[in-house]
């Protein structure tokens, strides 16, 4: 499949992750001269040999003087066969909250490795991490392999461990010197015994397995456009499946059912339009739909409760006294967490919405089953989540607690008093919206 | 979708050649997620704005915005911070395009500074963008009550925005601290800020120097005439070409005006921008220099160069 590779990677310290993204960024010529130049005048004071390429990535300043990267960095390099975007994760302590991040977007993760140290604890954990934020596809990249002398079984006993962390992945194993450019851009002749593809290669020919295109139609809400009283579209990226003008489908939450007339875009009117697409449909009918509906074919889940995996990306722990912001696609409702978590730490839990949201389980549909919790006070965005199950009421009255009671717990968990006015206030306006 | 297929040949090259990827697929994925945000802005933020810089990432965002609102006008006012040190071509370009698709623009200037004689050659560099460009774009987000302005800025164009976020917040004296930025996963944008808050928002983020360019080309988007090569008036200073078409471009001992055919990679004000030495007249052959080229676009702004890490001092203190 050409176009566009979105990529992560993962490894701990000192595995050679920034070295190894140097060199693909230097040796597929995507960094420019004078950054070639900056980066051996800055290389000499060091003793990493003529370029530090691992100088390539490093990015803030105070990061630099610290002599570590802290954040999600994002690389941009492409061959005449692709285009790739690079989302660089570095492997200390933070790594959980950058590493779901990177990962959210990635169609593939590159898992890096010390021959040396083989399988570790953290290595066991990116994989964990990956395979949770839905990744099917894996380099696992033996680095260090000059190290080892290059020897047939180091490497593959590494391989065999992951495959029993990853069984059901598409795991493909090189064993590579990121330092000395070993099956990074070409196939090294120090390992004769390696059959595969270089990286590089390997990257700019696989095929990705991409379930967006094949799931059913799913399209959140953007923005109603209105420019004149005779034009009425619902604006939106199709996050799953096609649609095309005639279709049957059906609004949600309402339920309302309308066929689509056309879809409309600058470039003109489409025939068919898929996952991925930003456009604008128009129905048949006139029905009542807002930013935060979503138009769907198929069936789908409506709810108030479900289960889901939340990886906890705040200081502040998540506190289930409090109510948190939940924006899932389109949509922002207000929401309860039955426990709490700590930053950095991933786990299942069963959510509350003051409002009904519509979603698949994040493993059939990553558009419609993640969400982002954001704290009300400081408005950070402190957790990240991916619906497991839904949580079906036999009676809904019976778990839901009354609007009172709701409104009185919003002001306990309110960590100020006026915050917990405001918090009551905007409940109540949710409620009588 | 109206990316079609590019009519100039094909790089002949190898899979160890930088360049556009095989096909347009990539562009019309880049396309959509700006659309993605550009939408997710209008619809959840109260004032939003365009910071216009009438070079060709601005380009390339207006024709995303007029694409991403369609059948509707462009939501928001475009704001041009004008430092009066603008190459003439760019303004009349401005003035004639932004009239053309009927946006609405926004033009100023820190009237007080160039009153007290603030210009590159007298007060240097640094003082000079911070007056001119860092303090008047502050104080007219502040004037319009914006709480969002979108920017053509991309990750790959300098090692500090690597990191940046597609949302970047700011803080009520719109500086940006590395550490109050929000993870962003999946398209889920958080917009939630303070009162007096406010962000800049990134839609180009993803793409490269070339992508803009394969997209210009692909949409026949207009840009200003001083991206393509001709023969200038200009005075060689280091590794750069100054122009001489404006008259506050000081003569230094010993430099002579010459005629050389060049062309800009990025535009910014007269005195600080250096031309390239360049043949390439057409969009295409702009798209085949760069995949020639070694340097990156910056090189040639003597901003960037001030101070190691400048860029990301500037940006500190609000300039982008
Ligand atoms: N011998 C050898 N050393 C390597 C290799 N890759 C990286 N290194 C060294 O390992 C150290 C850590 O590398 P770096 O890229 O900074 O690791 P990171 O922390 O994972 O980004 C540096 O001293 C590198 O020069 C390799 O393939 N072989």
């Amino acid at each position: 499949m050409p176009g566009l590779l979105r990529i992560c990677t993962a490894g701990s310290v000192d595995d050679g992750k920034s070295t190894l993204i140097g060199r693909l960024l230097y040796d597929s010529r995507s960094v420019y001269e004078d950054q070639v130049h900056s980066v051996q005048k800055a290389s000499r004071n060091r003793t990493a040999g003529p370029i530090d390429f691992s100088l390539f990535t490093d990015g803030l300043k105070a990061e630099r003087e610290q002599g570590i990267t802290i954040d999600v960095a994002y690389r941009y390099f492409a061959t005449a066969r692709r285009k790739f975007i690079l989302a660089d994760t570095p492997g200390h302590e933070q790594y959980t909250r950058n590493m779901a991040t990177g990962a959210s977007t990635a169609d593939l993760a590159i898992l890096l490795v010390d021959a040396r140290n083989g399988v570790r604890v953290q290595s066991r954990r990116h994989a964990h991490i990956a395979r949770l934020l839905g990744i099917k596809d894996y380099v696992l990249a033996v680095n260090k392999m000059d190290l080892v002398e290059f020897d047939r079984t180091v490497f593959e006993d590494v391989v065999e461990e992951f495959d029993r962390i990853l069984p059901d992945a598409n795991l493909h194993a090189i064993p590579l010197s990121a330092l000395h450019g070993d099956n990074v851009i070409t196939r090294s002749e120090r390992t004769p015994w390696f059959e595969g593809a270089s990286l590089l290669e390997f990257l700019e020919t696989v095929e990705v397995e991409r379930t967006a295109l094949s799931r059913p139609f799913r399209l959140p809400v953007q923005l109603v456009m209105r420019p004149d009283q005779d034009f009425r579209g619902y604006a939106g990226q199709i996050v799953s499946g096609s649609v095309a003008p005639g279709d049957l489908v059906t609004v949600w939450p309402s339920g309302r059912a309308s066929r689509v007339k056309r879809i409309v875009t600058w470039d003109g009117d489409l025939s068919i339009a898929h996952a991925g697409m930003s456009v604008t449909l128009t129905l048949e009918d006139e029905i009542d739909i807002s930013r935060g509906d979503l138009i769907a074919i198929g069936d789908i889940e409506v709810g108030q409760r479900f289960k889901a995996e939340v990886v906890w990306m705040d200081e502040r722990p998540l506190d289930p006294g409090r109510v948190y912001l939940m924006k899932h696609t389109t949509r922002t409702v207000t929401a309860e967490v039955d426990h709490g978590l700590v930053l950095n730490q991933i786990g299942s839990v069963t959510i509350s919405t003051t409002r009904p949201i519509v979603f698949d389980r994040y493993a059939e549909n990553r558009g419609t089953g993640s969400f982002i919790l954001i704290d009300r006070s400081t408005n950070f965005t402190a957790g990240a989540g991916m619906i497991t199950d839904p949580i079906r009421e036999r009676s809904p009255i019976v778990t839901k607690p009354s609007a009172a009671e709701r409104l009185a717990r919003i002001a306990r968990g309110a960590p100020t008093e006026a915050e917990a006015i405001a918090g009551v206030k905007k409940a109540l306006e949710d409620l009588l919206s | 979708m109206a990316i079609a297929a590019p009519h100039h040949p094909a790089p002949q090259s190898g899979p160890r050649t930088a360049g556009p990827s095989a096909g347009y697929d990539h562009l019309r994925a880049l396309e959509a997620e700006s659309l993605h945000i550009m939408r997710e802005v209008v619809a959840e933020f109260e004032r939003p704005v365009m910071l216009y810089s009438i070079g060709k990432d601005s380009s390339v965002l207006l024709r995303l915005a007029q694409k991403a609102f369609y059948p509707g006008p462009i939501p928001f006012p475009l704001l041009h911070v004008d430092t009066t040190y603008k190459f003439r071509e760019m303004i009349e370009f401005r003035d004639n395009y932004v009239k053309e698709i009927g946006a609405r623009l926004i033009v100023h200037t820190n009237t007080e500074a160039i009153a007290d004689g603030t210009q590159p050659f007298l007060v240097g560099t640094q003082r000079c963008c911070g007056a001119l460009k860092t303090k008047s774009l502050l104080d007219a987000l502040e004037a319009g009550g914006f709480d969002a302005a979108f920017g053509g800025a991309r990750r790959d164009e300098e090692r500090s925005r690597a990191k940046e976020r597609i949302f970047s917040l700011r803080d009520a004296s719109g500086q940006w601290d590395p550490k109050n930025q929000r993870p962003e996963l999946w398209q889920l944008l958080n917009s939630r800020i303070h009162h007096g808050e406010s962000i800049r928002v990134f839609p180009l983020s993803n793409w490269t120097e070339i992508d803009v360019w394969s997209y210009i080309h692909a949409e026949s988007i207009p840009v200003v005439p001083l991206y393509f090569a001709r023969e200038r008036e200009v005075v060689v200073r280091g590794e750069s070409l100054i122009s001489l078409e404006q008259p506050f471009v000081p003569l230094l001992p010993g430099e002579r005006p010459q005629r050389i055919t060049c062309r800009m990679r990025s535009l910014g004000c007269s005195p600080c921008t250096g031309a390239v030495r360049s043949e390439a007249d057409t969009v295409p052959k702009i798209i085949e220099e760069l995949i020639a080229t070694k340097n990156s676009e910056r090189q040639l702004r003597v901003i960037d160069h001030d101070q190691d890490g400048s860029m990301e001092l500037k940006k500190r203190e609000g300039y982008f």
